[in-house]
């Protein structure tokens, strides 16, 4: 399935870590290519052709990114991924509107990103940072949200999606009770906006980031997305050029409108066309279509894997292409250093949701995380190495 | 020493690591992560008149990082510092294939092939960083 448009795949991998990065297909790359050869001028600045077709493309990305989310096109505001995107909602937004004894609700199952940030914030401003329970299958409910808010709760903050449980949280119903509150909600998009359909008008979220380069877009290029009224209220966190109108010898600024202000510098003009590419590419696939076949995929390597006896699979139930298992009595890096003997790369570690062993009681795992492009074939050779315990003992060092 | 012996060494002292315990405040805590993955592993040293009296470590981390630890630690213990910095020296030259003497490395020379996978350097020498930390600490 689509194989053949990734030049990764000209190599004989089995790719099973696209919670980390996914593949590009060819015409992403065709696309980023496209204007370093062609029309490699900076942004902003039409006085001359190849600088206006530069405007042209790179506003363009953000017209597929607000169309492939269903936001306006001014509530989009590239920038380096979600952790940028996280950290500028935190500092610039949160930081001026906080006041001492307000909680913050975040879940132990979150990426760093959505955890430091808060913590820094809650220092500074004696905030208090309340965890939704999570459930036995380590998922969060509507009804646990409920039980954590009170009248101090100024905002959630969650995963759509998690890089580790890979549960996929009731986004919707949350924003509809918490805004009832007066309760702002933050979501981490990284694992779920390149798995699935993303309405942001749908879901009413206040904020949403995510990454190109977990959508088959290249690195460094990211989005925020936040309701037009509270990112015209967002303190930009970096100043330059690009997003002041003017400013004089007496301090005086006078800045742009969003989402410019919130673009200080040359952007990633290269990043941005790359990730509108990607975005053409996945429109064209369907996001239905992928996280119908994903969870499918899911499906068939979990039952696999629960025939194997020295397995134990901590996120069963996961709604995503995620799953996070041990071997018995074998630690998760030598699993990951064997299968990549085999060419097979798999995710070893606590995937930088360093609190969820409080919950779950296991440190590390191995991490599956699957792709629309993966195949039942992969799932069948995977589960060909997993099976001999004896063999992944003798041949892991 | 064949290859099958030497991954039944790594084996055992990572099934059986030597000296795997927490220890308290009476000793030199010292600790080494590595950045590329997750290993973490604390030594625990007592030294009296620059000789190691006794060594142990927690943590988790792979069966060449476990291992390896397992092993140095039998091999410091009742060692004087000097002789201790004269092992680690040694051990570094095999990990990254310089002129080395086999005869103080005893079963560390395990790890004599580890060159040929890159990726694994880094485990073996992993215990050799805490415990080149613990020696500054002295």
């Amino acid at each position: 399935m689509y194989r053949e448009d990734f030049p990764m795949f000209k190599q004989d991998y089995i790719y099973l870590d696209n919670g980390a990065t996914t593949f590009k297909p060819q015409i992403v790359i065709d696309a980023i290519t496209d204007y370093y050869c062609n029309y490699s001028a900076n942004a902003h600045r039409g006085d001359y052709s190849i600088s206006y077709k530069v405007d042209l493309e790179y506003e363009g990305a953000r017209k597929k990114v607000a169309e492939f989310i269903n936001a306006d096109i001014n509530e989009v505001v590239f920038n380096s991924g979600s952790t940028e995107g996280l950290n500028t909602i935190v500092s610039g937004f949160f930081d001026n509107l906080v006041d001492p004894g307000d909680e913050i609700i975040i879940s132990k199952s979150e990426h760093a990103s959505n955890v430091l940030p808060w913590f820094r914030l809650a220092n500074k401003h004696n905030l208090k940072i309340v965890y939704v329970p999570l459930d036995a299958n380590l998922h969060i409910t509507l009804e646990g949200i409920k039980s954590v808010i009170t009248s101090n709760t100024k905002v959630i903050a969650l995963a759509e999606t998690t890089n580790v449980v890979g549960d996929i949280r009731p986004i919707k119903a949350i924003c509809e009770y918490a805004h009832k509150n007066n309760i702002f909600v933050v979501v981490d998009g990284a694992q779920s906006t390149p798995h699935k359909e993303t309405d942001v008008k749908d879901s009413d979220v206040d904020f949403l980031v995510f990454s190109g380069h977990k959508m088959c877009g290249p690195t460094g290029i990211g989005v925020l997305y936040g309701k037009k009224e509270l990112l015209e209220e967002l303190d930009p966190l970096i100043l330059g050029g690009g997003m002041n109108e003017s400013f004089d010898s007496e301090k005086e600024i006078y800045l742009k409108d969003i989402p410019q202000r919130l673009e200080a510098g040359t952007p990633n003009i290269a990043g941005a066309i790359g990730l509108g590419a990607a975005i053409d590419y996945l429109q064209n696939i369907g996001m239905d279509n992928i996280s119908i076949y994903e969870q499918k995929l899911k499906n068939y390597l979990v039952s696999k894997l629960l025939e194997i006896e020295h397995i134990k699979i901590i996120n069963e139930e996961a709604g995503s292409g995620i799953v996070a298992f041990n071997i018995e009595g074998i630690f998760s890096q030598d699993v990951a250093y064997y299968l990549n003997k085999y060419n097979v790369c798999v995710r070893a570690g606590n995937h930088c949701a360093k609190i969820l062993k409080s919950v779950t009681g296991v440190k590390n795992t191995v991490r599956v995380s699957l792709y629309f492009y993966n195949t039942y074939e992969e799932i069948d050779s995977l589960i060909e190495l997993l099976m001999d315990k004896e063999k992944i003992l003798k041949e892991m060092i | 020493m064949n290859t099958e012996l030497k991954r039944q060494i790594m084996l055992d002292n990572y099934s059986n690591p030597f000296h795997k315990e927490t220890k308290d405040k009476d000793y030199i805590k010292t600790n080494a992560n590595n950045i590329s993955c997750i290993d973490d592993i604390n030594l625990f040293l007592k030294i009296e008149n620059d000789i190691i009296i006794d060594a142990y470590f927690d943590g988790e981390a792979c069966a060449i990082s476990t291992s390896s630890t397992s092993i140095m630690l039998k091999n410091i213990i009742n060692k004087n510092i000097n002789d201790v910095k004269e092992y680690i020296n040694n051990f570094e030259n095999m990990i990254y294939e310089k002129e080395y003497n086999k005869d103080i490395l005893k079963e560390a020379l395990v790890y004599d092939e580890i060159y040929k996978q890159e990726n694994r350097k880094t485990c073996a020498t992993l215990p050799y960083e805490a415990l080149k930390k613990a020696i500054a600490k002295n």
